[in-house]
């Protein structure tokens, strides 16, 4: 990421364009997308990504202002400067969109994900399964005499890499609900 | 004053009356028919009756392209829908402001595999500015309106508005346009000031400058054209545009190069290619226009002015990008480079103008004329002859004959000139003739067409007469898929793959079976007369104008080539045997 030169900051709106559009790296940019809650909406939103080629790695939605009508979508997608310019254009130029920000290119954002992971084992491998979820500060939210269910919540490498040290261990199945994020301080 | 309660079709109607709508083009079925009821009952609005759905689309494009205002369609649910979807995305394409009403099955319905039910709006949600499926009565007239302020704000487009057919017999309180749900959508149409400085510092110094323009300047409104054309009269500056933007400022001017891109003028392309100050005003970069991405005009300093963000640097990156309206930013910008001091760098210009010149000699649109056949380009020189000067609109379909018509037709006003450009719809030019014709009864409507393009439309043929549209279907008739057929010629080794126009109809007897009249000239020296004759009749004329059938369309820049490989006539056959370009 760092390959990019992208200056904590910089916005396609700021006076100073600062990245280095000529780039062709791609880096992942995650993005919040106020929009209306409307049916129809996030169909419009997806399509945008599929219609023009653009990659989306992870996607929630949900109603976050009940009275004002608004959902927040926040994806997580990959590009060259130019393509992440795009985007967001593209983006904001929808009518049911209220809002875009690059959470990504604006500043520092905390970026959280949950997860549940279910695995299943015997005897000692249960007993590790056990003891790396105690490391990981996850919970167990269910479990039976040959399974776990360890519900996680973290960034996206967090989940990852315990995904990983799962998998030896009888990880079955896991279930993930993709990144919500917020740029931190105000 | 409490709301007026009303049935939702009684509300459509309403909505449309209530919007400064004069004319719906339609077509009837069951999910629109208590709609048909309340238009059977009222006499401010009229219906034009189509076809074919894809018809009604095509006429209110041709209606809002040459009136600025709003064109309206009513189509029925499923197959009336799905009939609309490439005049929708035409529209799209072309950022032209049009509304689609469309019936849809009873919500209680919706997801059954109901009789005529498709799933409207998730079908042309990708060819839509907006659209809404609406399920309750109460909100059927809100949302119209909301329809019109995002059909005709920021970049026009179309949108479309699906009405369950229990939500047209409900009864509901109506909105009046006036008490519409304020919309968040006020695209920004006020340039940034310092960027319009920018631009101004840039035109003062620039030694080869040249305004490109583009169908933005037709959509931001008369105004928009007359401050162009001071601006252009102001500078010296040279002008080219697309094919979308004719007209905006006067082919008579003496600062126009005529139309730039893939069959564009030589002078227009090279003076892209050469330039050292772009000015885009509402124009989008498009591919028929830059060519080879790579080398397209290496040399300039860029500026964009569009009112659609995603326009800026979406092909080409640009220097000083200006965000709004073409109108409003070229009234600031004017007054800036007024209050300035009016500088322009004089002897810069007055090289570059000798250079232009130079270019301008090659004379890129010449041909060989013949007295056998009438030469394509010779019918529309002889069309633009004896049409000049009067009240005239002109449609076309797609292929050579439009290129043509784009080269040899001279536009003087904006609003003047409807052509499927970002599409290129075969099909288009009779309905565009049809609904420039309803909104301007009096002018003279010419559809330049090709012979294939016109036969993919041709039942609206009934339309115009059914509702009186004296439009004249100028048909030039080179019995061949012209436009492939060059392609064929010049890139695919001559071979004519479904290229031929067969068992064509006797245009002249189609023309008598529909009621109209029908006139076929092969004989160069019976053309003025006959031109004479179409002009004159008081009614729909089908004009069979035999032409040379092999004639190629040039300049042309092969597709990915840049601006300075144009092929121009005499290089064609040197192209063909490989000699020019590898
Ligand atoms: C609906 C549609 N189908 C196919 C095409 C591809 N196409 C572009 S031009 C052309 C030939 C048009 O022939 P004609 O209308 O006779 O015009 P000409 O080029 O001969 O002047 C074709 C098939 C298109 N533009 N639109
Ligand atoms: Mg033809």
């Amino acid at each position: 990421m760092s390959a990019l030169k992208i200056k904590k900051g910089s916005t396609s709106h700021s006076a100073y364009d600062l990245r280095d559009h000529h780039s062709e790296v791609e880096a992942s940019h995650t993005l919040a997308v106020i929009v209306e809650n409307e049916p129809g909406v996030l169909a419009r939103v997806i399509g945008l990504f599929s219609g023009r080629g653009y990659n989306i790695d992870s996607l929630t939605v949900a109603e976050v202002d009940h009275t004002g009508h608004r959902s927040r979508i926040t994806v997580v997608t990959r590009g060259t400067p130019a393509v992440i310019d795009q985007i967001e254009a593209q983006l904001s130029r929808m009518v049911p969109v209220h809002a875009v920000h690059d959470l990504t290119a604006e500043g520092p954002s905390v970026q959280r994900e949950l997860a549940l992971f279910k695995v299943v084992g015997k005897g000692d491998q249960r007993i590790e399964a056990l003891r790396l979820c105690e490391i990981f500060r996850a919970k167990v939210v269910d479990t039976s005499l040959e399974s776990f269910i360890f519900e996680l919540t973290g960034t996206p490498d967090k989940i990852d890499a315990f995904a990983d040290l799962m998998r030896p261990l009888g990880l079955k199945e896991i279930a993930r609900t993709g990144v919500a994020a917020l740029s931190r301080g105000f | 004053m409490t709301a007026k309660v009303m049935t939702g079709a009684k509300m459509v109607v309403q909505a449309l009356k209530d919007q400064g709508v004069e004319v719906v083009f339609g077509y009837p079925g069951g999910a629109v028919l208590p709609i048909y009821d309340e238009i059977f009952q009222q006499n401010d609005i009229r219906h034009i009756l189509v076809r074919h759905e894809q018809g009604a689309v095509h006429m209110a494009e041709g209606y809002a392209r040459s009136t600025g205002k709003v064109g309206v369609a009513l189509v029925t649910s499923g197959p009336g829908a799905t009939n609309a979807v490439t005049g929708l995305t035409d529209a799209l394409m072309d950022s032209i402001p049009i509304i689609v009403l469309s019936g849809q099955v009873p919500t209680f319905m919706i997801g059954t595999d109901g009789f005529q039910e498709a799933d409207t709006v998730g079908i042309t949600r990708p060819c839509t500015k907006m659209n809404w499926l609406v399920k309750e009565t109460e909100k059927l007239s809100d949302t119209i309106h909301q329809a019109f302020h995002v059909a005709k704000s920021g970049r026009p487009g179309p949108v479309l508005v699906d009405i369950p057919k229990d939500v047209q017999f409900a009864t509901g309180p109506y909105t009046a346009p006036e008490k519409a749900r304020g919309s968040h959508y006020q695209p920004r149409v006020k340039g940034d000031t310092e960027a319009i400085t920018r631009m101004v510092e840039l035109m003062e110094t620039a030694e080869r400058p040249l305004f490109y323009t583009g169908g933005g300047v037709i959509n931001s409104g008369k105004g928009a054209s007359q401050l162009l054309r001071e601006f252009v009269e102001a500078t010296g500056f040279p002008i080219t545009s697309t094919l979308m933007g004719l007209g905006a400022y006067p082919a008579s001017g003496k600062a126009w190069l005529g139309m730039l891109g893939m069959h564009g003028l030589y002078e227009a392309n090279l003076a892209m290619h050469g330039c050292d100050l772009m000015i885009n005003v509402g124009a989008r970069f498009d591919d028929r226009i830059t060519g080879r991405v790579a080398d397209f005009s290496p040399k300039s300093k860029k500026v964009h002015i569009d009112i659609d963000p995603s326009s800026i640097n979406k092909v080409i990156r640009v220097d000083v990008p200006i965000l709004g309206d073409v109108g409003h930013i070229l009234e600031d910008a004017l007054k800036i480079w007024k209050a300035r001091g009016r500088k322009v760098n004089k002897d810069g210009l007055a090289k570059w103008w000798k250079q232009i010149n130079e270019w301008r000699a090659v004379n890129c649109l010449s041909y060989t004329p013949s007295e056998k056949t009438i030469k394509p380009q010779y019918a529309l020189q002889r069309l633009e002859a004896l049409t000049k000067g009067m009240d005239r609109y002109i449609t076309t379909e797609v292929g050579q004959h439009q290129m043509w018509a784009a080269q040899f037709l001279g536009f003087e006003e904006p609003n003047r000139w409807m052509t499927s450009g970002g599409l290129g719809t075969m099909g288009y030019g009779i309905p565009a003739s049809i609904g420039v014709q309803v909104a301007h009864p009096e002018a003279l409507v010419i559809n330049v067409a090709g012979e294939a393009s016109w036969l993919m439309n041709m039942q609206e043929m009934g339309t115009a007469m059914q509702f009186r549209a004296p439009v004249k279907q100028f048909i030039m008739n080179n019995e061949r898929l012209g436009m492939v057929r060059q392609w064929q010629e010049l890139l695919h080794g001559e071979r004519y793959s479904h290229s031929w126009s067969e068992s064509l109809p006797d245009f002249v007897k189609l023309a008598e079976a529909f009621g109209c009249k029908g006139l076929k000239v092969s004989d160069p020296g019976d053309l003025d007369d006959a031109i004479m004759e179409m002009i004159r009749y008081d009614g729909p004329v089908i004009f069979d104008c035999l032409i040379e059938k092999h004639e190629n369309c040039f300049p042309m820049i092969p597709s990915g080539k840049p601006h300075n490989e144009m092929l121009l006539s005499a290089d064609a056959d040197a192209f063909k045997s490989g000699a020019v370009l590898v």
